[in-house]
């Protein structure tokens, strides 16, 4: 992976009338990563990938792709880039074959070449049997692997991904990650993907942007991140509850070393605390409740603890200052509890 | 814009085009509506305005309460023999007799006349003793359109009577005048119709043109919203969109897909409307294809306008619904412009259906040729370009919200 960056954003904005979808963001990618964009449905996400394809135009701010600008340079960036976004972008009434080529033809490939490029494109996602079938007679992950290989009709050099696994059933969505992972590797294109599911972005991405309420709040290695809180004196309790109820929540919650609780299913909390007295402050809390625990969990850090501590945060106070940017070691406290 | 441009341009737009058509001619519901919807159309103003005789078979009942003069009750039979012998050819009315007044009154009530018709009891009497005889018609009031026609069809049958029984007054009076001059003196002026052409025309003449007109033109006014707007929805025009074209290329090559549609349309109409309706086309064909793509052309900026405002579905089909229906009835489709108020008159100047379907009637009904409609080709041109001039940047601004 080089280090030079083939995205360059400064200050991208987006707002619809008085709604800010996106809030002066700024990052890079480097050529040949595989980028993520995490975070919460109506985080700015989309925005974001559509602002960088041109499919809209920013508010405010700037990005270049290979050097091009996005708005000035609009038709030079489509040349560049391919789009798979969350609908599926293909003609239910025309076969695969007639879906491709009508999206080729707008890139002005040779008739020759676009023709090959079907062929060997189809093979690539096994659909060459169905590939004069119409797409409306396709199952949802046929189609999600037509709706992919579309984007890659112009060879793009950087291909944008908006949730390619929602939806699917876990075999679809483990084809499509190894196809994306293939494609990175030996086609050596840079991939931008957003998602809401943290196993997918720890799964795929080199680096991880997380968006919350238009901003990116954090953006580094999926390790990095993980080590900003499992490195602080921050503890993560999975707790099983018998008698869970709201008040026990509550109760919780409002502990002070509690930074975020959220809730699993009927019996299962998962907390993000801090402080030395974090073990003993939620347990009576929950005491105080009358709360029987019937188990009790220290947790490695994953990203949807990394998420829901600087969200968690966010909700209540500014983001900024809570959030330790430097990553420590995991302390000897923290070592001591786990049972 | 360079010539490369201009080709590549066009290629997408055929591209887009193709691939529309394509969509249409697989979607096997879509294209039996297609053919349907102008049959229905054609149908049903077809057989309810086509006969020359508007009304066929009403029920009437007859009374006759004639007392006679003398032992003679002659004019009323008289007046019953012509009735009779007039209805026969023109098989307008289906009489029958009836005993009383008050029976055609429940008659009409119970709806199963249209009408009635009375010869008072002093007919024969008024008559014969040289004075005016009178016959009372009885009408459903609830029916007013019905009732008048009523009227005006037994007027022109008791007119026809009045002017056989004058005329043998006449001949009585002076035994030298013969039958036909007796027909002078009584009817000293009369009046014949000729038109521009020749033969009869029928409401049909009048209708099949607009329809036609109107037709095409909505296909790209409303087609367009709708196609855009449904691709925008569905997400498929992003993946227009991302590729390097031009934007136009999309509105083009939808414009020209919509054309064909409605030019398709246009046809199934043309042909029922000669096949079936027996309309002739008086002037050239090829001048009505003509005038119709110049309609198409006028009405894109329009659409293209639309399509900016519209943006999902159902707003398109809202605005298209909205704008349809007066489109339809002031442009003079359906009814004669001079007959609307003065203010809807105004109106429909500012409509360019108005002058595609004035120009298409006069080249399918009068033969007229292009220097007899260059006023509204002047129009509808004007119209187009500016309409298109406002709307390309309109459009383009749409595009990149």
């Amino acid at each position: 992976m080089g280090n030079e960056p083939i995205i360059e954003v400064k200050n991208l904005t987006k707002t619809f009338n008085d709604f800010v979808a996106v809030d002066s963001i700024s990052f890079d990618v480097r050529k040949g990563e595989i980028f993520g964009l995490l975070g919460p449905n109506g985080a700015g996400k989309t925005t974001t990938l559509r602002m960088l394809s041109t499919l809209a135009r920013p508010t405010k701010g700037t990005a270049t792709i290979g050097g091009y600008d996005i708005v000035e340079n609009d038709t030079e960036v489509r040349k560049l880039v391919g789009i798979v976004s969350e609908k599926m972008i293909m003609y239910n009434r025309l076969t695969a074959r007639e879906n491709l080529w009508f999206f080729g033809s707008l890139f002005n490939i040779p008739k020759k070449v676009l023709t090959k490029r079907i062929d060997e494109l189809l093979e690539l996602v096994q659909l060459t049997k169905w590939k004069n079938a119409q797409v409306g007679r396709f199952s949802t992950g046929m189609r999600q692997r037509m709706n992919v290989i579309r984007a890659l009709l112009n060879m793009p050099r950087v291909l944008f991904l908006d949730e390619p696994t929602l939806g699917l059933d876990p075999q679809s969505s483990v084809e499509i990650r190894d196809f994306i992972i293939k494609l990175n590797q030996e086609n050596d294109t840079t991939i931008i993907i957003t998602t809401h599911m943290m196993v997918e972005a720890d799964l795929l991405c080199d680096r991880i942007g997380i968006m919350d309420h238009a901003k990116i709040v954090a953006l580094d290695t999926s390790t990095n991140l993980k080590k900003m809180i499992s490195g602080a004196d921050t503890t993560i309790l999975k707790l099983e509850i018998g008698n869970l109820s709201p008040n026990i929540i509550e109760a919780i919650r409002t502990c002070k070393c509690t930074d975020a609780v959220s809730q699993e299913n009927s019996t299962h909390l998962r907390i993000i605390a801090h402080g030395d007295e974090a073990f003993d402050s939620v347990v009576d809390a929950v005491r105080a409740k009358n709360g029987k625990i019937n188990s009790m969990e220290n947790l490695q850090p994953t990203l949807e603890d990394v998420f829901l501590h600087i969200t968690g945060h966010q909700v209540r106070d500014s983001v900024e200052q809570k959030v330790p940017m430097e990553p420590h070691g995991p302390s000897a406290q923290q070592k001591r509890r786990i049972r | 814009m360079s010539n490369v441009g201009a080709k590549t341009l066009l290629s997408h737009s055929f591209r887009i085009a193709w691939k529309d058509t394509m969509e249409l001619f697989r979607n096997k519901m879509m294209l039996v509506m297609l053919i349907l919807m102008p049959l229905f159309m054609m149908v049903m103003v077809g057989f309810i305005y086509s006969s020359d005789t508007s009304m066929s078979n009403v029920p009437i009942a007859l009374v006759n309460q004639d007392s006679g003069y003398g032992n003679s009750t002659v004019a009323s039979q008289t007046f019953t023999t012509v009735l009779q012998q007039i209805n026969n050819s023109t098989g307008m009315m289906k009489l029958s007799n009836v005993s009383s007044v008050d029976e055609i009154k429940t008659l009409v009530k119970n709806g199963e006349i249209d009408g009635g018709i009375v010869i008072p009891s002093n007919f024969t009497e008024s008559i014969l003793t040289g004075q005016q005889g009178t016959i009372i018609i009885i009408t459903d009031q609830s029916n007013p359109q019905m009732s008048s026609t009523i009227q005006s069809a037994l007027k022109s049958v008791f007119d026809q009577m009045g002017t056989m029984l004058a005329q043998q007054n006449v001949m009585g009076l002076n035994s030298s005048v013969n039958y036909s001059n007796s027909l002078a003196i009584v009817k000293p002026y009369t009046v014949t119709t000729e038109g521009i052409v020749e033969g009869n025309s029928t409401y049909f003449d009048f209708i099949a043109p607009g329809i036609i007109a109107m037709t095409v033109m909505m296909s790209v006014m409303t087609g367009l919203p709708a196609a855009i707007s449904q691709e925008k929805e569905v997400g498929t025009l992003d993946g227009m969109m991302a590729a390097p074209i031009n934007r136009l290329s999309v509105i083009l090559g939808k414009t020209l897909a919509q054309t064909a549609r409605g030019l398709l349309q246009g046809v199934i109409i043309l042909v029922l409307a000669v096949g079936l309706f027996g309309v002739t086309i008086h002037g050239s064909v090829l001048l009505v294809f003509g005038l119709l793509l110049l309609g198409v052309f006028s009405f894109v900026g329009l659409g293209i306008v639309l399509t900016s405002f519209a943006k999902d579905q159902e707003t398109a089909m809202m605005l298209m619904m909205t704008l349809m229906f007066p489109m339809m009835f002031l442009s003079g489709v359906f009814f004669p412009i001079q007959q609307m108020p003065w203010y809807m008159q105004g109106i429909s100047k500012f409509l360019p259906l108005t002058y595609a379907s004035q120009a298409l009637r006069k080249v399918m009904v009068l033969g007229a040729d292009i220097p007899a409609i260059s006023t509204e080709l002047t129009i509808l041109i004007v119209f187009g370009i500016v309409m298109i001039a406002i709307a390309v940047p309109v459009f383009r601004r749409m595009m990149t919200r």
